[in-house]
């Protein structure tokens, strides 16, 4: 049962509007991150003196590819929420506000799923 | 709000606290580094797509933005991804803490913050030392 009135409910008043989740989804990103950043980090400087076909070999791997798709997605995910956060701190005019956010998490969702393609492409050998 | 109503009166406002009035210590200066890192890690992460999806169109693809990436100016952007990308990471962790409600105290905020830089620096040279040695 929710203690707000139900107008501010409907208006989505307060900065946060439904905060607690977008709290605890950066926080579940933000840990899951941990070991695919490290993962990331070492496995990429690792492969990247083997050049082209080396590489290749190694994201189709279905460990890698695996790993690599849930880094993006969490990455991006996490980051557009980060970026959410900053753009509601520092932009006070509301229309610009919104046209930062639409541009924020679009823009995430396209790199992501250009992303998530590009490993597709190379672990299925396209 | 309507933007035509009555001018609104001058208020004074509150100074820009930064700088004359407000001295930056070490948790403020961690604290907007860690946000900045943020920021510029989802254009890095956006660079990085766009290395993918080079790596997924073919050699000729490939090789050019190898080539960006390998020339000077590249390199040096790289540095910074990983360094952003190995301080976030540890701030990020020094947050998780923070918010499971451990280490609040001055003291301990000021030790896991000097202990925070040194991994960010030691796991960047290691990414690095893997990338040349491998």
């Amino acid at each position: 049962m929710s203690l707000r009135s139900p107008l501010s409910q409907a208006r989505g008043l307060g900065s946060a509007k439904d905060g607690v989740h977008h709290w605890w989804i950066q926080r579940a990103t933000a840990l899951a991150l941990v070991p695919l950043t490290l993962w990331f980090a070492f496995g990429l400087a690792a492969h990247v003196g083997g050049g082209y076909e080396d590489l290749r070999e190694w994201v189709s791997g279905p460990f890698t590819a695996t790993a690599m798709i849930l880094f993006l997605a969490t990455a991006f995910h996490h980051g557009q929420l980060g970026l959410q956060v900053v753009i509601e701190d520092y932009v006070h005019s509301k229309p610009m506000n919104l046209a930062l956010l639409f541009i924020v998490k679009f823009g995430s969702l396209a790199f992501a799923i250009a992303g998530i393609l590009a490993v597709l492409k190379i672990a299925l050998g396209a | 709000m309507s933007a035509e109503a009555a001018k609104k009166p001058e208020r004074p406002l509150s100074p820009f606290m930064i700088g004359p009035y407000y001295k930056p210590q070490l948790t403020s200066m961690l604290s907007i580094l860690h946000r900045a890192c943020g920021v510029a890690l989802l254009a890095g992460a956006a660079l990085l797509v766009v290395w993918l999806s080079a790596l997924a169109a073919g050699p000729d693809a490939f090789d050019c933005v190898s080539r960006v990436v390998g020339s000077v100016f590249g390199r040096v952007v790289l540095f910074g991804f990983s360094y952003a990308l190995m301080y976030h990471l540890c701030n990020g962790i020094r947050h998780l803490f923070w918010d499971a409600g451990k280490g609040f105290d001055i003291k301990t905020t000021y030790q896991s913050g000097y202990a925070m830089v040194a991994a960010s620096v030691v796991l960047t040279a290691g990414v690095w030392a893997a990338a040349i040695l491998c």
